[in-house]
Protein backbone atom coordinates (compact mmCIF):
# COMPACT_ATOMS: atom_id res chain seq x y z
CA UNK A 1 0.00 0.00 0.00
CA UNK A 2 1.14 3.42 -0.62
CA UNK A 3 1.52 6.16 2.17
CA UNK A 4 0.10 8.70 0.11
CA UNK A 5 2.12 11.74 -0.89
CA UNK A 6 -0.17 13.18 -4.08
CA UNK A 7 -2.46 15.75 -4.09
CA UNK A 8 -5.45 13.78 -4.96
CA UNK A 9 -5.04 11.54 -1.04
CA UNK A 10 -4.30 11.77 1.96
CA UNK A 11 -2.40 9.59 4.59
CA UNK A 12 -5.06 8.23 6.29
CA UNK A 13 -6.83 5.10 5.11
CA UNK A 14 -8.52 3.70 8.19
CA UNK A 15 -11.50 6.15 7.91
CA UNK A 16 -14.48 6.28 5.89
CA UNK A 17 -14.28 9.42 3.72
CA UNK A 18 -16.90 9.64 0.92
CA UNK A 19 -14.57 11.30 -0.89
CA UNK A 20 -11.85 8.91 -1.46
CA UNK A 21 -11.72 5.53 -2.32
CA UNK A 22 -10.45 3.11 0.40
CA UNK A 23 -9.02 -0.50 0.13
CA UNK A 24 -11.36 -3.18 1.76
CA UNK A 25 -9.10 -4.79 4.18
CA UNK A 26 -8.61 -8.52 3.13
CA UNK A 27 -10.21 -10.01 6.23
CA UNK A 28 -11.78 -9.39 9.31
CA UNK A 29 -8.05 -9.11 11.40
CA UNK A 30 -7.00 -6.26 9.15
CA UNK A 31 -10.41 -4.50 9.60
CA UNK A 32 -10.51 -1.10 11.25
CA UNK A 33 -13.29 0.37 10.80
CA UNK A 34 -16.28 -2.28 11.68
CA UNK A 35 -18.66 -1.28 9.42
CA UNK A 36 -16.69 -1.62 6.40
CA UNK A 37 -17.31 -5.26 4.13
CA UNK A 38 -13.86 -6.99 3.85
CA UNK A 39 -12.49 -8.57 0.53
CA UNK A 40 -12.88 -11.94 1.69
CA UNK A 41 -16.96 -10.97 2.59
CA UNK A 42 -17.38 -9.87 -0.73
CA UNK A 43 -16.27 -13.06 -2.36
CA UNK A 44 -17.48 -15.02 0.28
CA UNK A 45 -21.17 -13.53 -0.73
CA UNK A 46 -21.07 -14.06 -4.48
CA UNK A 47 -20.29 -17.43 -3.66
CA UNK A 48 -22.68 -17.82 -1.27
CA UNK A 49 -25.74 -16.26 -3.12
CA UNK A 50 -25.27 -16.98 -6.84
CA UNK A 51 -21.82 -20.07 -6.76
CA UNK A 52 -19.73 -17.70 -8.25
CA UNK A 53 -16.28 -19.06 -7.87
CA UNK A 54 -13.56 -16.90 -5.77
CA UNK A 55 -11.72 -16.93 -8.74
CA UNK A 56 -13.67 -15.13 -10.75
CA UNK A 57 -12.18 -11.82 -8.66
CA UNK A 58 -8.76 -13.39 -8.06
CA UNK A 59 -7.04 -10.39 -10.39
CA UNK A 60 -9.76 -7.25 -9.37
CA UNK A 61 -9.44 -5.28 -5.79
CA UNK A 62 -12.46 -4.44 -3.95
CA UNK A 63 -12.34 -0.37 -2.83
CA UNK A 64 -15.53 1.34 -0.47
CA UNK A 65 -16.41 5.04 -1.95
CA UNK A 66 -18.87 6.52 0.30
CA UNK A 67 -20.97 4.72 3.23
CA UNK A 68 -21.29 1.01 2.04
CA UNK A 69 -20.99 1.74 -2.25
CA UNK A 70 -18.24 -1.09 -3.18
CA UNK A 71 -16.52 -0.84 -6.63
CA UNK A 72 -14.36 -3.67 -8.30
CA UNK A 73 -11.61 -2.69 -9.95
CA UNK A 74 -9.08 -5.21 -12.72
CA UNK A 75 -5.37 -4.71 -10.83
CA UNK A 76 -4.60 -2.32 -8.02
CA UNK A 77 -4.46 1.44 -7.40
CA UNK A 78 -2.77 3.30 -4.99
CA UNK A 79 -5.43 3.48 -1.38
CA UNK A 80 -7.17 6.97 -1.22
CA UNK A 81 -7.52 8.03 -4.42
CA UNK A 82 -9.78 10.97 -4.78
CA UNK A 83 -11.22 10.84 -8.33
CA UNK A 84 -14.40 9.89 -9.63
CA UNK A 85 -14.78 6.38 -10.42
CA UNK A 86 -12.17 3.58 -9.96
CA UNK A 87 -13.51 0.79 -11.97
CA UNK A 88 -17.31 -0.38 -11.63
CA UNK A 89 -20.03 -0.31 -8.80
CA UNK A 90 -20.07 -3.73 -7.68
CA UNK A 91 -22.74 -3.71 -4.60
CA UNK A 92 -24.13 -1.84 -1.49
CA UNK A 93 -23.23 -2.98 1.41
CA UNK A 94 -23.66 -1.28 5.21
CA UNK A 95 -27.24 -2.32 5.20
CA UNK A 96 -29.21 -5.78 6.32
CA UNK A 97 -29.16 -6.86 2.96
CA UNK A 98 -26.31 -6.63 0.44
CA UNK A 99 -27.52 -5.57 -2.95
CA UNK A 100 -25.77 -6.40 -6.16
CA UNK A 101 -25.42 -3.58 -9.13
CA UNK A 102 -27.08 -4.04 -12.09
CA UNK A 103 -23.70 -3.99 -13.96
CA UNK A 104 -21.62 -5.97 -11.95
CA UNK A 105 -24.46 -8.80 -12.29
CA UNK A 106 -24.37 -8.60 -15.92
CA UNK A 107 -20.71 -8.62 -16.33
CA UNK A 108 -19.79 -10.79 -13.06
CA UNK A 109 -23.37 -12.75 -12.65
CA UNK A 110 -23.05 -15.56 -16.31
CA UNK A 111 -21.25 -17.95 -14.07
CA UNK A 112 -24.09 -18.01 -11.35
CA UNK A 113 -24.97 -21.58 -10.76
CA UNK A 114 -27.68 -20.39 -7.98
CA UNK A 115 -30.32 -17.34 -7.30
CA UNK A 116 -30.58 -17.01 -11.15
CA UNK A 117 -34.32 -16.72 -11.97
CA UNK A 118 -34.44 -17.77 -15.82
CA UNK A 119 -37.06 -15.63 -17.48
CA UNK A 120 -39.14 -16.09 -20.38
CA UNK A 121 -39.31 -13.20 -23.51
CA UNK A 122 -42.43 -11.45 -22.32
CA UNK A 123 -41.16 -11.54 -18.65
CA UNK A 124 -37.71 -10.64 -19.25
CA UNK A 125 -39.21 -7.48 -21.33
CA UNK A 126 -41.36 -6.68 -18.34
CA UNK A 127 -38.43 -6.52 -15.83
CA UNK A 128 -36.45 -4.45 -18.79
CA UNK A 129 -38.75 -1.85 -18.42
CA UNK A 130 -38.64 -1.68 -14.29
CA UNK A 131 -42.07 -3.93 -13.92
CA UNK A 132 -42.81 -5.53 -11.28
CA UNK A 133 -44.51 -9.43 -11.41
CA UNK A 134 -45.84 -11.94 -9.63
CA UNK A 135 -43.95 -15.21 -10.25
CA UNK A 136 -43.57 -18.56 -8.80
CA UNK A 137 -40.02 -19.90 -8.00
CA UNK A 138 -38.85 -21.95 -5.39
CA UNK A 139 -35.40 -20.26 -4.55
CA UNK A 140 -34.34 -18.25 -1.46
CA UNK A 141 -35.76 -15.11 -1.31
CA UNK A 142 -33.68 -12.18 -1.53
CA UNK A 143 -31.52 -10.12 -4.33
CA UNK A 144 -31.59 -12.40 -7.45
CA UNK A 145 -29.89 -12.64 -11.59
CA UNK A 146 -32.73 -12.33 -13.95
CA UNK A 147 -31.30 -13.69 -17.08
CA UNK A 148 -33.03 -14.85 -20.77
CA UNK A 149 -31.60 -16.48 -23.48
CA UNK A 150 -30.10 -14.65 -25.66
CA UNK A 151 -28.34 -15.83 -29.06
CA UNK A 152 -28.04 -19.10 -28.11
CA UNK A 153 -26.55 -18.64 -24.23
CA UNK A 154 -28.51 -17.44 -20.69
CA UNK A 155 -27.32 -13.96 -20.40
CA UNK A 156 -28.11 -12.05 -17.05
CA UNK A 157 -30.13 -8.92 -17.30
CA UNK A 158 -29.91 -7.64 -14.06
CA UNK A 159 -31.09 -7.42 -10.20
CA UNK A 160 -34.19 -8.75 -8.97
CA UNK A 161 -35.72 -8.74 -5.69
CA UNK A 162 -37.73 -11.74 -4.47
CA UNK A 163 -40.07 -12.03 -2.28
CA UNK A 164 -43.75 -13.50 -1.29
CA UNK A 165 -43.84 -14.76 -5.03
CA UNK A 166 -42.90 -11.28 -6.23
CA UNK A 167 -39.98 -9.99 -8.56
CA UNK A 168 -39.11 -6.79 -8.32
CA UNK A 169 -37.14 -5.35 -11.04
CA UNK A 170 -33.92 -3.10 -9.85
CA UNK A 171 -33.12 -1.98 -12.55
CA UNK A 172 -32.23 1.65 -12.15
CA UNK A 173 -34.45 3.89 -14.18
CA UNK A 174 -31.18 5.21 -16.55
CA UNK A 175 -30.55 1.32 -17.71
CA UNK A 176 -34.64 0.51 -18.42
CA UNK A 177 -35.85 0.17 -21.83
CA UNK A 178 -39.04 -0.51 -23.38
CA UNK A 179 -37.50 -3.73 -25.87
CA UNK A 180 -39.31 -5.94 -28.16
CA UNK B 1 -21.62 31.87 -43.38
CA UNK B 2 -20.36 29.11 -45.36
CA UNK B 3 -17.37 27.68 -42.96
CA UNK B 4 -16.85 24.79 -45.31
CA UNK B 5 -16.32 26.64 -48.58
CA UNK B 6 -12.64 27.51 -46.54
CA UNK B 7 -11.89 23.84 -47.78
CA UNK B 8 -12.27 24.06 -51.46
CA UNK B 9 -8.78 24.98 -51.93
CA UNK B 10 -7.74 21.62 -50.21
CA UNK B 11 -9.73 19.54 -52.48
CA UNK B 12 -9.91 18.42 -56.17
CA UNK B 13 -13.60 16.90 -55.71
CA UNK B 14 -14.75 19.46 -53.61
CA UNK B 15 -18.03 19.18 -55.24
CA UNK B 16 -18.58 15.61 -53.76
CA UNK B 17 -16.99 16.58 -50.69
CA UNK B 18 -20.19 19.28 -49.96
CA UNK B 19 -22.66 16.58 -51.47
CA UNK B 20 -21.49 14.19 -49.26
CA UNK B 21 -21.98 16.34 -46.10
CA UNK B 22 -25.26 16.80 -46.81
CA UNK B 23 -25.81 12.90 -46.54
CA UNK B 24 -26.98 11.84 -43.17
CA UNK B 25 -24.05 9.40 -41.92
CA UNK B 26 -24.65 5.39 -41.60
CA UNK B 27 -25.80 4.25 -38.13
CA UNK B 28 -22.46 2.14 -36.49
CA UNK B 29 -22.23 0.19 -33.92
CA UNK B 30 -19.00 -1.33 -32.65
CA UNK B 31 -19.45 -5.08 -30.96
CA UNK B 32 -18.22 -4.38 -27.34
CA UNK B 33 -15.86 -8.14 -27.14
CA UNK B 34 -15.21 -7.94 -23.61
CA UNK B 35 -19.17 -9.23 -23.14
CA UNK B 36 -19.41 -11.12 -26.22
CA UNK B 37 -18.49 -11.93 -29.55
CA UNK B 38 -19.38 -10.77 -33.18
CA UNK B 39 -20.99 -13.81 -34.22
CA UNK B 40 -23.18 -14.11 -30.92
CA UNK B 41 -24.51 -9.99 -31.44
CA UNK B 42 -25.51 -10.31 -35.04
CA UNK B 43 -27.39 -13.27 -34.10
CA UNK B 44 -29.34 -11.61 -31.22
CA UNK B 45 -29.85 -8.74 -33.50
CA UNK B 46 -31.43 -11.11 -35.79
CA UNK B 47 -33.49 -12.88 -33.01
CA UNK B 48 -35.44 -9.17 -32.86
CA UNK B 49 -35.25 -8.69 -36.17
CA UNK B 50 -32.55 -6.03 -36.47
CA UNK B 51 -30.61 -6.70 -39.65
CA UNK B 52 -27.19 -5.92 -40.17
CA UNK B 53 -26.96 -4.01 -43.56
CA UNK B 54 -23.31 -3.61 -43.85
CA UNK B 55 -19.77 -3.99 -41.93
CA UNK B 56 -17.62 -1.03 -41.40
CA UNK B 57 -13.99 -1.35 -41.56
CA UNK B 58 -13.42 -3.20 -38.66
CA UNK B 59 -14.64 -6.82 -37.94
CA UNK B 60 -16.51 -5.22 -34.90
CA UNK B 61 -18.31 -2.60 -36.47
CA UNK B 62 -21.32 -3.21 -37.68
CA UNK B 63 -24.72 -0.91 -39.89
CA UNK B 64 -27.98 -1.57 -38.40
CA UNK B 65 -31.29 -1.25 -40.18
CA UNK B 66 -32.19 0.72 -37.06
CA UNK B 67 -32.61 4.17 -36.15
CA UNK B 68 -32.60 3.27 -32.14
CA UNK B 69 -29.79 0.53 -31.60
CA UNK B 70 -30.38 1.87 -27.98
CA UNK B 71 -33.15 0.04 -27.77
CA UNK B 72 -31.98 -3.25 -28.59
CA UNK B 73 -31.45 -6.39 -26.01
CA UNK B 74 -27.63 -6.75 -27.05
CA UNK B 75 -27.44 -3.05 -26.42
CA UNK B 76 -28.97 -3.34 -23.08
CA UNK B 77 -26.46 -6.06 -22.71
CA UNK B 78 -23.96 -4.10 -23.09
CA UNK B 79 -22.79 -5.88 -26.28
CA UNK B 80 -22.90 -2.57 -28.53
CA UNK B 81 -22.01 0.72 -28.55
CA UNK B 82 -23.15 3.37 -31.05
CA UNK B 83 -19.83 4.49 -32.77
CA UNK B 84 -19.55 5.95 -35.89
CA UNK B 85 -16.65 4.87 -37.91
CA UNK B 86 -14.02 7.17 -37.45
CA UNK B 87 -14.30 7.26 -33.85
CA UNK B 88 -12.99 3.99 -33.97
CA UNK B 89 -9.58 5.03 -35.46
CA UNK B 90 -7.59 6.61 -32.61
CA UNK B 91 -7.45 3.48 -30.46
CA UNK B 92 -6.97 1.10 -33.46
CA UNK B 93 -3.79 3.64 -34.20
CA UNK B 94 -2.85 3.64 -30.68
CA UNK B 95 -2.80 -0.21 -30.11
CA UNK B 96 -2.67 -0.75 -26.74
CA UNK B 97 -1.33 -3.91 -24.86
CA UNK B 98 -3.69 -5.95 -21.80
CA UNK B 99 -0.63 -4.31 -19.24
CA UNK B 100 -0.19 -0.84 -20.98
CA UNK B 101 -0.65 1.68 -18.94
CA UNK B 102 -3.03 4.27 -20.86
CA UNK B 103 -4.12 8.06 -20.62
CA UNK B 104 -7.02 9.16 -22.09
CA UNK B 105 -7.23 12.66 -21.47
CA UNK B 106 -10.35 13.81 -22.95
CA UNK B 107 -12.25 10.35 -22.66
CA UNK B 108 -16.25 11.24 -22.07
CA UNK B 109 -18.58 10.04 -23.30
CA UNK B 110 -16.12 7.11 -23.54
CA UNK B 111 -16.98 5.86 -26.95
CA UNK B 112 -12.38 5.71 -27.58
CA UNK B 113 -11.88 4.60 -24.21
CA UNK B 114 -14.60 1.41 -24.21
CA UNK B 115 -12.98 0.07 -27.30
CA UNK B 116 -9.33 0.70 -25.49
CA UNK B 117 -10.78 -0.90 -23.11
CA UNK B 118 -11.85 -3.88 -25.07
CA UNK B 119 -7.96 -4.06 -27.02
CA UNK B 120 -6.47 -4.37 -23.28
CA UNK B 121 -8.70 -7.83 -22.39
CA UNK B 122 -10.18 -5.07 -19.34
CA UNK B 123 -6.42 -5.51 -18.14
CA UNK B 124 -4.02 -2.77 -17.31
CA UNK B 125 -4.92 0.38 -16.46
CA UNK B 126 -6.96 2.98 -18.10
CA UNK B 127 -6.66 7.11 -17.01
CA UNK B 128 -9.90 8.13 -18.24
CA UNK B 129 -9.87 11.96 -17.73
CA UNK B 130 -12.44 14.88 -19.23
CA UNK B 131 -12.38 18.30 -17.69
CA UNK B 132 -16.12 18.70 -18.20
CA UNK B 133 -18.09 17.37 -14.94
CA UNK B 134 -21.43 17.13 -16.99
CA UNK B 135 -19.66 14.23 -19.21
CA UNK B 136 -18.50 12.08 -16.65
CA UNK B 137 -22.00 10.36 -16.08
CA UNK B 138 -22.32 9.51 -19.54
CA UNK B 139 -18.62 8.39 -19.57
CA UNK B 140 -18.99 6.18 -16.04
CA UNK B 141 -22.35 4.94 -17.68
CA UNK B 142 -21.48 3.74 -20.46
CA UNK B 143 -17.99 2.19 -18.93
CA UNK B 144 -20.38 0.34 -16.85
CA UNK B 145 -22.78 -1.11 -19.03
CA UNK B 146 -19.96 -2.22 -21.26
CA UNK B 147 -18.61 -4.01 -18.30
CA UNK B 148 -15.02 -2.31 -17.62
CA UNK B 149 -13.30 -2.16 -14.70
CA UNK B 150 -10.24 -1.61 -15.45
CA UNK B 151 -10.78 2.36 -16.32
CA UNK B 152 -10.19 4.63 -13.54
CA UNK B 153 -12.22 7.99 -14.16
CA UNK B 154 -10.87 11.85 -13.20
CA UNK B 155 -12.45 15.49 -13.68
CA UNK B 156 -8.79 17.66 -14.19
CA UNK B 157 -8.23 20.05 -16.34
CA UNK B 158 -6.64 18.25 -19.07
CA UNK B 159 -3.80 20.62 -19.60
CA UNK B 160 -2.36 20.15 -16.22
CA UNK B 161 -2.61 16.52 -15.15
CA UNK B 162 -0.21 14.87 -12.87
CA UNK B 163 0.18 11.52 -12.82
CA UNK B 164 1.63 11.87 -9.23
CA UNK B 165 -1.58 10.01 -7.41
CA UNK B 166 -0.41 6.89 -9.11
CA UNK B 167 2.99 6.69 -7.97
CA UNK B 168 4.10 6.49 -11.60
CA UNK B 169 6.28 9.38 -13.66
CA UNK B 170 4.81 8.39 -16.72
CA UNK B 171 2.33 6.60 -18.91
CA UNK B 172 2.58 4.01 -21.91
CA UNK B 173 1.04 5.75 -24.00
CA UNK B 174 -1.68 8.89 -24.31
CA UNK B 175 -4.70 9.52 -26.81
CA UNK B 176 -5.71 13.21 -26.97
CA UNK B 177 -9.30 13.18 -28.70
CA UNK B 178 -9.26 17.04 -28.16
CA UNK B 179 -12.19 19.34 -27.77
CA UNK B 180 -12.37 20.82 -31.39
CA UNK B 181 -14.87 22.81 -33.46
CA UNK B 182 -16.13 19.80 -34.34
CA UNK B 183 -16.81 20.79 -38.10
CA UNK B 184 -16.46 16.95 -39.48
CA UNK B 185 -19.92 16.17 -37.72
CA UNK B 186 -22.03 18.09 -39.87
CA UNK B 187 -23.71 14.90 -41.02
CA UNK B 188 -24.96 13.83 -37.73
CA UNK B 189 -25.59 16.90 -36.57
CA UNK B 190 -26.44 20.05 -39.38
CA UNK B 191 -26.01 22.57 -36.49
CA UNK B 192 -22.63 21.87 -35.65
CA UNK B 193 -21.25 24.62 -38.03
CA UNK B 194 -23.63 27.39 -36.35
CA UNK B 195 -21.56 28.67 -33.89
CA UNK B 196 -18.29 28.34 -35.46
CA UNK B 197 -16.19 31.35 -35.85
CA UNK B 198 -12.65 32.24 -36.46
CA UNK B 199 -11.50 33.07 -33.29
CA UNK B 200 -13.06 30.17 -31.67
CA UNK B 201 -10.99 27.96 -33.92
CA UNK B 202 -7.93 30.21 -32.51
CA UNK B 203 -8.56 29.65 -28.82
CA UNK B 204 -9.48 26.04 -29.19
CA UNK B 205 -6.45 25.48 -31.04
CA UNK B 206 -3.99 27.21 -28.00
CA UNK B 207 -6.02 24.19 -25.62
CA UNK B 208 -5.40 21.69 -28.21
CA UNK B 209 -1.80 23.05 -28.34
CA UNK B 210 -1.48 22.65 -24.77
CA UNK B 211 -3.17 19.33 -23.87
CA UNK B 212 -1.26 17.62 -26.37
CA UNK B 213 2.32 18.84 -25.10
CA UNK B 214 0.83 17.70 -21.46
CA UNK B 215 0.16 14.20 -22.88
CA UNK B 216 3.58 13.66 -24.28
CA UNK B 217 5.24 15.03 -21.51
CA UNK B 218 3.12 12.21 -19.12
CA UNK B 219 3.88 10.04 -21.69
CA UNK B 220 7.61 7.22 -21.49
CA UNK B 221 10.16 7.37 -24.23
CA UNK B 222 9.41 5.47 -27.16
CA UNK B 223 5.26 5.66 -25.94
CA UNK B 224 2.86 6.63 -28.43
CA UNK B 225 0.58 9.60 -28.23
CA UNK B 226 -2.31 9.45 -31.04
CA UNK B 227 -3.82 13.18 -31.17
CA UNK B 228 -7.90 13.12 -32.77
CA UNK B 229 -10.09 15.73 -33.52
CA UNK B 230 -13.38 16.00 -35.46
CA UNK B 231 -12.68 18.78 -37.75
CA UNK B 232 -11.13 19.85 -40.98
CA UNK B 233 -9.46 22.65 -39.78
CA UNK B 234 -5.60 23.08 -40.38
CA UNK B 235 -5.12 25.39 -37.76
CA UNK B 236 -6.76 22.72 -35.18
CA UNK B 237 -4.83 19.89 -36.90
CA UNK B 238 -1.19 20.11 -38.66
CA UNK B 239 -0.75 23.63 -36.45
CA UNK B 240 -1.62 21.93 -33.18
CA UNK B 241 1.45 19.08 -34.68
CA UNK B 242 3.98 21.94 -36.01
CA UNK B 243 3.61 23.29 -32.63
CA UNK B 244 4.45 20.77 -30.66
CA UNK B 245 7.10 19.78 -32.99
CA UNK B 246 9.14 22.73 -32.03
CA UNK B 247 8.68 22.43 -28.20
CA UNK B 248 8.76 18.62 -27.21
CA UNK B 249 10.79 15.60 -27.67
CA UNK B 250 8.31 13.86 -30.36
CA UNK B 251 7.81 12.23 -33.69
CA UNK B 252 5.26 11.93 -36.40
CA UNK B 253 4.84 8.41 -37.45
CA UNK B 254 3.28 6.60 -40.29
CA UNK B 255 0.44 4.70 -39.63
CA UNK B 256 -2.42 2.21 -41.73
CA UNK B 257 -5.57 2.24 -41.90
CA UNK B 258 -8.21 0.43 -43.85
CA UNK B 259 -10.40 3.61 -44.90
CA UNK B 260 -9.79 6.06 -47.66
CA UNK B 261 -7.47 8.79 -45.99
CA UNK B 262 -5.56 12.11 -47.36
CA UNK B 263 -2.20 13.03 -46.41
CA UNK B 264 -2.04 15.86 -43.57
CA UNK B 265 -1.64 19.06 -45.64
CA UNK B 266 2.09 21.10 -45.39
CA UNK B 267 0.69 24.66 -45.84
CA UNK B 268 -2.64 26.44 -44.95
CA UNK B 269 -3.28 30.36 -45.71
CA UNK B 270 0.39 31.98 -45.25
CA UNK B 271 1.60 29.30 -42.80
CA UNK B 272 3.62 26.68 -43.37
CA UNK B 273 4.02 23.40 -41.70
CA UNK B 274 7.02 20.82 -41.12
CA UNK B 275 6.68 18.30 -43.73
CA UNK B 276 6.55 15.19 -41.54
CA UNK B 277 3.26 16.12 -40.58
CA UNK B 278 2.27 14.41 -44.48
CA UNK B 279 1.86 11.51 -41.98
CA UNK B 280 -0.88 12.28 -40.14
CA UNK B 281 -4.48 11.07 -42.16
CA UNK B 282 -7.26 13.31 -43.21
CA UNK B 283 -10.03 11.65 -43.29
CA UNK B 284 -12.76 13.71 -45.74
CA UNK B 285 -16.89 12.29 -45.69
CA UNK B 286 -16.89 11.78 -49.55
CA UNK B 287 -13.55 9.63 -49.40
CA UNK B 288 -15.68 6.60 -47.68
CA UNK B 289 -19.23 7.78 -46.42
CA UNK B 290 -17.67 8.82 -42.63
CA UNK B 291 -17.48 11.52 -40.51
CA UNK B 292 -15.00 14.03 -40.94
CA UNK B 293 -11.45 13.35 -38.76
CA UNK B 294 -8.10 13.67 -37.89
CA UNK B 295 -5.56 11.58 -36.53
CA UNK B 296 -1.84 11.63 -36.12
CA UNK B 297 0.37 9.06 -34.34
CA UNK B 298 3.28 10.55 -32.42
CA UNK B 299 6.29 8.55 -30.96
CA UNK B 300 7.83 10.53 -27.43
CA UNK B 301 11.94 10.43 -27.71
CA UNK B 302 11.72 9.91 -31.15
Amino acid sequence: MSDGGGSGRDNAPGDNDGDRFARLPATDAEREDPGRATREEIIEWWRDRFGIDAETFADHTFWEKGAGKIWVLAGDAPDGLRIEALGMRVMHTRQEFWKPTTNAVQRFGRDASTGTIELGPDRARRFVAGEDQEIPWDGDWGYVVATRAVAGGDEPLGVGLYTHGELKSMVSKGRRRDLR
Amino acid sequence: MDVLARYEPLLDDYDAFREACERPLPHLVRVNTLKTTVERAIKALHEEGVAVEGRGWREDLLELDTDTPGNTWPYFLGWLHGQEAVSAIPPYVLDPDPVDRVLDVCAAPGSKTGQLAAAMDDRGRILANDANLGRLAPLRSNMERLGVTNVAVTNRDARHLSLSDWDVDAVDAALVDAPCSGEGTVRKNPAALEDWSESFVADVSTLQRDILKRAIRLTEPGGTVVYATCTFAPEENEAVLDAVLDTEDCEIRGFEVPLATDPGVTGWRDASYDPSVRKAKRIWPHRSDTGGFFCAKLEVGG
